[in-house]
């Protein structure tokens, strides 16, 4: 049994226009956009295969709240990968081709993946069971 | 002059066995574009990865899909024997390219007996509905189960299959290839069945290929692509060519599904002839750690199971990107410019499965 090598290459948000449009000039299909919420942070990668079959990965890391730029103004077929981001994790993707606003997973918990904004500390002197 | 309208498509509609929204933005008879809404049938099975133990996800992965349920099952398997470099017994590795072929097999014939109906072809639609009763019943001796076989597991199979059983079924397959050549021939060569698809939906292999579409409907517009060529299970000791075709149209797709059967006929012939003996499973210890996409050749096309895991016993993320969900965008430009009347073939052409793009 052969094993695909995992080449993941870390890159900055800066740079992942021309990262995606060097992919698009090589000829590389765009395979997958896949989001994971790791240590309070979104690690998105950009799944791309080669005319030999080889499979290589891009990756950002960004913070909650924080925006990127869409990739389907080079890749058309992307924006069923960042609408669904942005449905799931509530990520903000700027200037999807076909942006549906947070309807195209209509699920009944809003951003059911997103990273959970930890718990406000009361301030002092409403501590419970002093009314 | 023309007039514009939005005719809603789905989500239900006889030709979708699954939910799925179209607005279809039309000119007259013409579509000028369409437009998809899914989340009907969401059911977050990614985060449940959070709470079950990674050893027994295997049994939810199965799940995400009742067609393409093995190869999602093998497909975690390997992501998650990835992260931990394990070495699984050879003779498993041959028994889940069989249950893979059986399983494209029994997804093929589903798919060729809904187009055949989604044509009016009551005849053909029994046909092969008929003749993949043959595969499921070679499922259910092999597995117990004629769909959702829950025969992987992490490091090898839950249940082996005697070398003579397997010539068993290599040899059953030899009266079964001759109905499907007798049934194949319909589809390729019946004057009606042409006439109706031949022409409608077509994808350039420039437009299939910018548009990351997978499986039969990128290799009906000319390119080669199969994941089982890059080697997984026992792909690489056995020898076969992707089928292409190159008009791109829905007559395509159907003629690449077609002769994809006599493909997984012969791939379970050799893997008959050349399965190993010995154990079919390893034993498993400890927890993974780090992360490995896997990709599998689904009967719809190309699985990618992402797996992420921090050394304890749920992991971290698992994502799975179905090739339903990467043949929208190529959908929707085959739609451009269609009759109406023509949308339903058009997307049943893609062999959809909502149940899988949406998880």
């Amino acid at each position: 049994m052969k094993r695909e090598a995992q080449v993941i290459e870390p890159i900055q948000v800066s740079d992942l226009l021309v990262r995606m449009s060097e992919r698009k000039e090589v000829g590389d299909r765009m395979v997958a956009i896949s989001c994971a919420a790791v240590g309070g942070e979104y690690e998105i990668t950009y799944s791309f295969e080669d005319a030999d079959h080889r499979f290589v990965h891009y990756r950002i890391t960004v913070p909650p709240g924080a925006s990127i730029p869409s990739v389907s103004p080079v890749y058309w077929g992307a924006f069923v990968f960042e609408n669904e981001i942005h449905d799931l994790y509530g990520i903000d993707v700027k200037g999807i081709n076909v942006d549906y606003n947070g309807h195209f997973f209509v699920t009944k918990v809003p951003r059911p993946y997103a990273i959970s904004p930890p718990p406000e500390t009361p301030p002092a002197g409403k501590q419970g069971g002093e009314d | 002059m023309s007039r514009r309208i939005v005719i809603p498509f789905g989500p239900q509609h006889p030709v979708l066995p699954e939910p799925i929204h179209l607005d279809l933005v039309m000119e007259d008879e013409r579509v000028l574009e369409a437009l998809p809404s899914i989340g009907y049938v969401h059911r977050g099975l990614e985060k449940l990865v959070e709470k079950r133990d990674y050893r027994d996800f295997v049994f939810i992965a199965e799940r995400i899909c009742g067609i393409c349920s093995f190869i999602h099952g093998m497909t975690y398997c390997h992501a998650v024997e990835g992260i931990m470099d394990l070495d699984v017994p050879p003779r498993a590795l041959y028994l889940r390219t069989v249950w893979s072929e059986l399983s494209r097999m029994h997804s093929h014939l589903l798919w060729l007996g809904l187009m055949a109906d989604s044509m009016g072809f009551e005849s053909l639609f029994m046909q092969a509905w008929r003749l993949r009763e043959h595969v499921l019943d070679d499922m259910e001796a092999t597995t117990g189960n004629r769909v959702i076989q829950g025969s992987c597991k992490i490091g090898g199979v839950r249940q082996d299959i005697s070398n003579q059983k397997l010539r068993e079924i290599a040899n059953g397959l030899d009266q079964l290839e001759l109905d499907l050549r007798e049934m194949v021939n319909v589809f390729i060569n019946d004057e009606t069945v042409k006439h109706r698809l031949s022409g409608v939906g077509t994808l350039s292999s420039k437009q299939a290929w910018d548009l990351g579409a997978a499986g039969p409907v990128l290799r009906a517009s000319g390119i080669a692509n199969d994941i089982r060529q890059t080697g997984y299970a026992a792909y690489d000791e056995l020898d076969f060519k992707p089928v292409v075709e190159t008009s791109g149209d829905c007559y395509a797709r159907t003629v690449v599904r077609a002769k994809e059967l006599f493909t997984s006929i012969d791939l379970i012939r050799q893997a008959a002839d050349k399965i190993p003996d010995g154990a079919i499973d390893m034993k498993v210890t400890g927890n993974p750690k780090g992360e490995f996409f896997a990709r599998s050749e689904q009967p719809r096309g190309e699985v990618v199971h992402y797996v992420k895991a921090n050394g304890t016993k749920n992991l971290v993320r698992f994502r799975v990107r179905t090739p339903t969900f990467a043949n929208i965008p190529p959908l929707l430009e085959a739609m451009k410019g269609l009759e109406l009347a023509d949308v339903p073939v058009v997307v049943l052409s893609i062999d959809p499965c909502i149940g899988c793009a949406e998880r």
